[in-house]
């Protein structure tokens, strides 16, 4: 019998700072007029995402892993109730610290129960995100009186290229697994014909080690195959690309934006592609959203959104190698 | 025999690879969030001692090796065999160079050694971490040198050599850390 079992796996020092940073972002979201909302954990509709694994309760509600299609549908309510022409009032923009969960994602970095702090932003693009972002994690490291440890961005398609010779939406698996052999790497087979999961690991493989290691990296212009719930735009070159990007600190992935698509036929269609992969996956079957089609098609203003991993965002703050670190009780001890 | 899914992925845990058994090493959750997850171990070939890194798509299984690992008494060496018992049932074992490897430097009468068992026949055998010898032969020792930390070689009965402190003599019995090789400490 482990008798050390019922202990906390963060020390009081590493609470005091989780509540802090909290603190942080909760002082910088009021001073910038965002209002925080505070919407359902437990919900009819799973995600369809193919690769998030919603948990069930035995009475056939899921727990939420994102706060977004609830979000998402008060965005496009509050736009109802001040569109009535008599209200002088502008909508607010929303944010929400939202406790979420993953089934079957365990690690170092992942534990199925996990925070996730999530904003939106009326009027404004992906671009003017990245800055709302930055704006915001100067204002943690200010806090925290830290240096500010910079940030820099790449982009996925001139990543992929320099390594491979071909933009993402070109490459094969074949090109993949081949340049995974000439570099002696371990490339399973069992990928198949996936090539959204074998440039999945490539990232991870050959790009994310490449940045630098104590620093901020934005990695903007993902493929249209990965857009999820990003519209779709053109790079520098005119190429198709997802108004998408992730935020990561080392190899660390710490959040992930979008200009959002706010189109619903497009929705719906990008939903039933999910559905379509993860029947491919042999992925648990799982209604789509009718609610966020209903607000989508009854207006989501033009806006732009990005969700925050706080645990991770606290193990980078203060260099835990853990994220049991950084938590009171991980899942291991909860 | 049975399989293991990608989630049961543990340090210890022996799989079969390649034809070969192999047990893992570490193993690392890999996932982008909106991304396909991937295990990424390392794994030791249990035959060739070799450890590579083997990346894995959650989901995958992989068959179970039948790799036990058993506590057995050393007896004796024939010259080409070395013969171990199972101190529970009596039963004999013989493991030869390959699975010995290194570890006959450190086999003594009756030391409890680990056997790991491939298909029930002896992979490998690791000595005990720490054995008790008597030095065959060394330099003469100086007395009362205990403080200026030189060593020397002193060579074992199974061939070993170990560096001990200058002041250890011939016919010393020394206790020795058979992972490192190292000398501990006399033994009175």
């Amino acid at each position: 019998m482990d008798t050390t079992h019922w202990l906390p796996g963060a020390t009081l020092d590493t609470l005091r700072q989780a509540a802090r940073l909290r603190q942080s972002v909760r002082q910088w979201m009021l001073q910038q007029g965002i209002l925080e909302v505070f919407t359902p954990a437990l919900s009819a509709a799973g995600a369809t995402d193919p690769h998030v694994a919603s948990l069930r309760t035995r009475q056939g509600k899921y727990l939420q892993t994102s706060p977004e299609f609830p979000m998402k549908r008060l965005l496009a309510a509050h736009a109802l109730e001040l569109a009535d022409g008599t209200s002088t009032r502008v909508q607010p923009d929303l944010y929400q610290i939202a406790t979420v969960f993953r089934a079957e994602e365990s690690g170092r970095y992942h534990n199925s129960e996990f925070s996730l702090l999530e904003w939106y932003r009326i009027g404004r693009d992906h671009h003017a995100l990245m800055q709302d972002l930055e704006n915001l994690l100067r204002h943690i490291w200010d806090t925290a009186e830290l240096a500010w440890p910079g940030i820099e961005s790449r982009r996925y398609g001139v990543e992929v290229r320099r390594r491979l010779g071909v933009w993402p939406e070109q490459a094969t698996t074949n090109d993949i697994a081949r340049y995974f052999a000439s570099a002696g790497r371990s490339y399973p087979e069992s990928i198949g014909g996936d090539v959204d999961a074998a440039l999945d690991l490539f990232i991870d493989e050959f790009v994310l080690p490449e940045f630098a290691g104590d620093a901020f990296t934005l990695l903007i212009d993902y493929p249209v195959s990965q857009c999820a719930l990003a519209r779709l735009g053109s790079d520098e070159e005119g190429r198709a690309v997802a108004r998408r990007f992730e935020l990561y600190f080392g190899r660390l992935e710490l959040a992930n934006g979008f200009h959002e698509l706010c189109d619903a036929t497009i929705q719906r269609s990008r939903f039933e592609a999910d559905l379509r992969k993860r029947d491919h996956l042999a992925a648990e079957r799982i209604s789509m959203d009718e609610n966020l089609l209903q607000a989508m098609a009854a207006g989501l203003p033009d806006c732009a959104g990005i969700a925050l991993g706080l645990e991770r965002l606290h193990m980078v703050l203060g260099q835990h190698a853990h994220i049991r670190e950084v938590m009171s009780f991980d899942e291991q001890r909860a | 025999m049975a399989n293991y899914g990608t989630n049961e992925f543990k340090g210890g845990l022996k799989i079969m690879l390649d034809g070969d058994p192999h047990s893992i090493v570490s193993n690392e959750f890999v996932k982008p969030g909106k991304g396909q997850a991937f295990a990424r171990t390392r794994v030791r070939n249990l035959k060739t001692g070799r450890v590579v890194e083997r990346t894995f798509k959650s989901g995958e299984t992989v068959e179970a090796a039948d790799v036990i690992d058993t506590t057995m008494q050393y007896l004796y060496n024939d010259g080409e065999h070395w013969h171990f018992m199972n101190p529970d049932s009596y039963e004999q074992l013989a493991a030869d160079k390959a699975a010995v490897g290194d570890a006959y430097l450190w086999l003594m009468d009756e030391a409890l050694c680990e056997v790991t068992l491939y298909n029930g026949q002896p992979l490998a055998v690791t000595a005990p971490n720490f054995v008790e010898m008597v030095i065959k032969e060394t330099d003469p020792g100086l007395r009362g040198d205990t403080a200026t930390g030189g060593t020397k070689p002193a060579h074992m009965e199974t061939g070993a050599v170990v560096k001990v402190p200058l002041f250890i003599e011939e016919g010393e019995k020394i206790k020795i850390d058979t992972r490192s090789g190292e000398y501990v400490s006399r033994v009175k």
